[in-house]
């Protein structure tokens, strides 16, 4: 189990990483939620991974074998959280699309004349 | 909001005041969105109602953490297992700092780039939420939390008045720091899986035990989560992406994401002290942040004598200073650092003035003018009534009283006297050569006198330029309400160098308090049992 899930987190990480050093916005969308996949998971795994044994305590229960319920609820806001942001920043993609013609994530196409970075032309 | 009533604890309304500078904001911000737009007195008032309020509650924090930190229990929860919010002195000096700058910030938006956009004041009350919250927090999810909080709404201000430059600078802001928040995450959660706490004052006790497991991994979380404060202090090599985004956002938001910067800066200052002061991992991490720090100051000097417009050599204004704490911290000296907190603190407000100067120099030639509207519901022109209120408030004296405010700040930000940012930077030198200066101790007085001159220069050269040499159009022109914001940031830099005894001695306290990690422990996790009978 430990070796499929880490298997996994380094898949979900690499291919997030790859696509984020992509020149297209749409790239870098996806590479920062597969991304935050990757790093929801690890959140999850850092809780040690355990099966069918029951995260809240109460009478009857073995407390020997529970488990950490407060991953679980990090992971739950951290999804939420990134959730949110990759929406914001669709929209931020599709109103960079919409001024300026290209989905470059420079703006403007590499092949078109170069203005010196860090001074965009007006 | 608040039933002090009905709290079992009983700690009354004086107790309430460490969690209003969360409340108050969000609640504000919550009525903020629901009023129309067309509502603007209505809005602007209750803005300001709202940042004048949490100034005055962020000075009687000032004022009452002297006699030790307040500590605020969520849900009246004791401290490792519910959440606390902690105002000790420097919480309570970055309250005070959020505060002025945020009131000026949104006395300034009033004249003009309020109008720029829709909902510009209810993400302006949620980034100051966000930020105050960060300060407060005693625990490192919340701080996560307060840190997207936050970060959403700066991305909104960011983007405020829309325009193709800066929807292209706010499309890297935002991906850097969507990067940096799962950087975040990664050392939260290697941390919980090493140290089985987030508390940060349960952290630091279980790291002064001797018997604290899985050390390099949990140095690694640490490390990791050091990476993602240091790109929100645009420390180099990971703040590339802040003078091009300060540079393109609105002066107002430019001058309150000035702090955020900052926020980057306290969470290291206070992890670090914290963590890394004494226990099993004493000093870990300082030597990098020494390094860093000097480099920052490099780049930051090099960076602003390359700028050709004031808004880029603000911003890096903000990376000198975000650099020279650092390095402060980086040495471990506790009076080099009791300066670069009282430098941190008269700094950040003159950066903030500078970016609204720099807005009324380029006025009319700046080609990040609000641009067309990119969604249907910025339903009007923002400007189209923009002469109106112009008229009749215009100061005839304006470009006297420009230039006065570039020059103070200008001696604020290179240190030259008699301002407070020379009384900083002296007081990191005395700290630095009082007792034992080593080598490192004298590169960081080179290069910290360097950039003094490195930071002058560019200043100097850019006000002559716009003022004195004779233009084609108008000289600036300058709206009362704008004056009142510059004004008042440079008044409080003045106060701050006028009271510089007061406020040095209250720096060094601070460093004092926080060079003790088990008072704060003792203060969050035990002592205070008198609450919770």
């Amino acid at each position: 189990m430990e070796l499929v899930l880490s298997l996994g987190i380094g898949a979900f990480a690499a291919a997030g990483v790859w696509l984020i050093l992509r020149p297209r916005t749409f790239q870098v969308v996806l590479g920062l939620s597969l991304l935050s996949y990757a790093i929801n998971l690890f959140i999850f795994a850092m809780g040690r991974l355990t099966v069918g044994s029951p995260p809240v305590l109460g009478a009857g229960i073995d407390t020997v074998s529970v488990d950490d319920p407060v991953p679980q609820a990090l992971v739950l806001t951290a999804v939420v959280i990134s959730f949110a942001l990759t929406a914001l920043f669709l929209v931020v993609l599709l109103a960079a699309r919409g001024v300026t013609g290209s989905d470059h994530v420079d703006g403007h196409e590499p092949s078109s004349a170069e203005p010196r970075p860090g001074h965009p032309q007006p | 909001m608040i039933a002090p009533g009905s709290d079992s604890a009983g700690i009354g309304w004086s107790g309430h005041t460490v969690v209003l500078p969360i409340v108050l904001p969000i609640a504000a911000a919550g009525v903020m969105f629901l009023l129309d737009e067309r509502r603007r007195m209505l809005k602007g008032g209750l803005s300001l109602a709202t940042v004048l309020a949490l100034l005055g509650i962020a000075l009687v924090l000032v004022a009452s953490v002297g006699d030790g930190p307040a500590i605020y229990r969520l849900g009246n929860w004791a401290a490792p297992y519910g959440i606390v919010l902690v105002a000790d002195r420097l919480s309570a000096m970055m309250l005070a700092l959020n505060a002025i700058l945020g009131l000026c910030a949104l006395v300034f938006s009033f004249a003009r780039w309020g109008r720029a956009g829709p909902r510009f004041h209810g993400l302006f009350l949620l980034l100051l939420m966000g930020v105050n919250g960060a300060f407060l927090t005693g625990d490192l999810f919340n701080l996560f939390v307060f840190f997207e909080v936050m970060l959403a709404a700066s991305y909104g201000l960011v983007l405020h008045g829309s325009g193709t430059t800066r929807i292209r600078a706010g499309l890297g802001y935002i991906a850097v720091n969507l990067v940096a928040s799962l950087f975040f995450l990664v050392g939260v959660s290697l941390i919980y899986g090493t140290m089985g706490t987030l508390n940060m004052a349960d952290l630091a006790r279980r790291l002064a035990a001797p018997s604290a497991g899985e050390l390099a991994l949990f140095e690694t979380g640490c490390a990791i989560l050091g990476i993602a404060f240091l790109i929100k202090c645009g420390a180099w090599p990971l703040g590339f992406w802040l003078p091009t985004t300060y540079a393109a956002a609105t002066a107002p938001a430019a001058a309150i994401l000035a702090i955020l910067s900052k926020v980057g800066i306290y969470v290291v200052l206070r992890l670090s002290l914290l963590l890394f002061g004494e226990g099993l991992s004493a000093g870990f991490g300082f030597a990098v942040i020494f390094v860093m720090g000097l480099a920052t100051i490099l780049y930051g000097t090099v960076g602003i004598l390359g700028s050709r417009d004031l808004t880029r050599a603000a911003g890096y204004a903000v990376m000198i200073s975000s650099g020279t704490v650092l390095a402060a911290l980086g040495t471990g000296s506790a009076g080099a650092l009791a300066g670069a907190v009282y430098y941190l603190f008269g700094s950040t407000l003159a950066a903030g003035a500078l970016f609204l100067l720099a807005e009324i120099l380029q006025r009319g030639r700046d080609p990040t003018e609000v641009a067309e509207p990119v969604f249907a519901d910025e339903y009007r022109d923002p400007f189209d009534d923009a002469g109106a209120i112009e008229v009749g408030t215009v100061l005839t004296s304006s470009a006297a009283t420009v230039g006065m405010a570039l020059l103070l700040c200008a001696l604020m930000l290179a240190g030259i006297p008699p301002l407070a940012g020379f009384v900083g930077k002296l007081a990191i030198f005395a700290g630095l050569t009082r007792d034992t200066a080593t080598a490192t101790d004298w590169v960081l007085v080179a290069i910290l006198t360097l950039s003094s001159f490195g930071t002058l220069l560019p200043l100097v050269r850019m006000g002559i330029r716009s003022l004195w040499v004779s233009h084609e159009g108008a000289p600036p022109v300058l709206a009362r309400s704008e004056l009142v914001a510059l004004g008042g940031l440079l008044a409080a830099c003045l106060a701050l160098s006028v009271w510089g005894g007061p406020a040095l001695a209250y720096a060094d306290a601070t460093v004092h308090w926080l060079k003790q990690p088990q008072d704060y422990v003792r203060a969050v996790l035990g002592g205070q049992g008198g609450a919770a009978s």
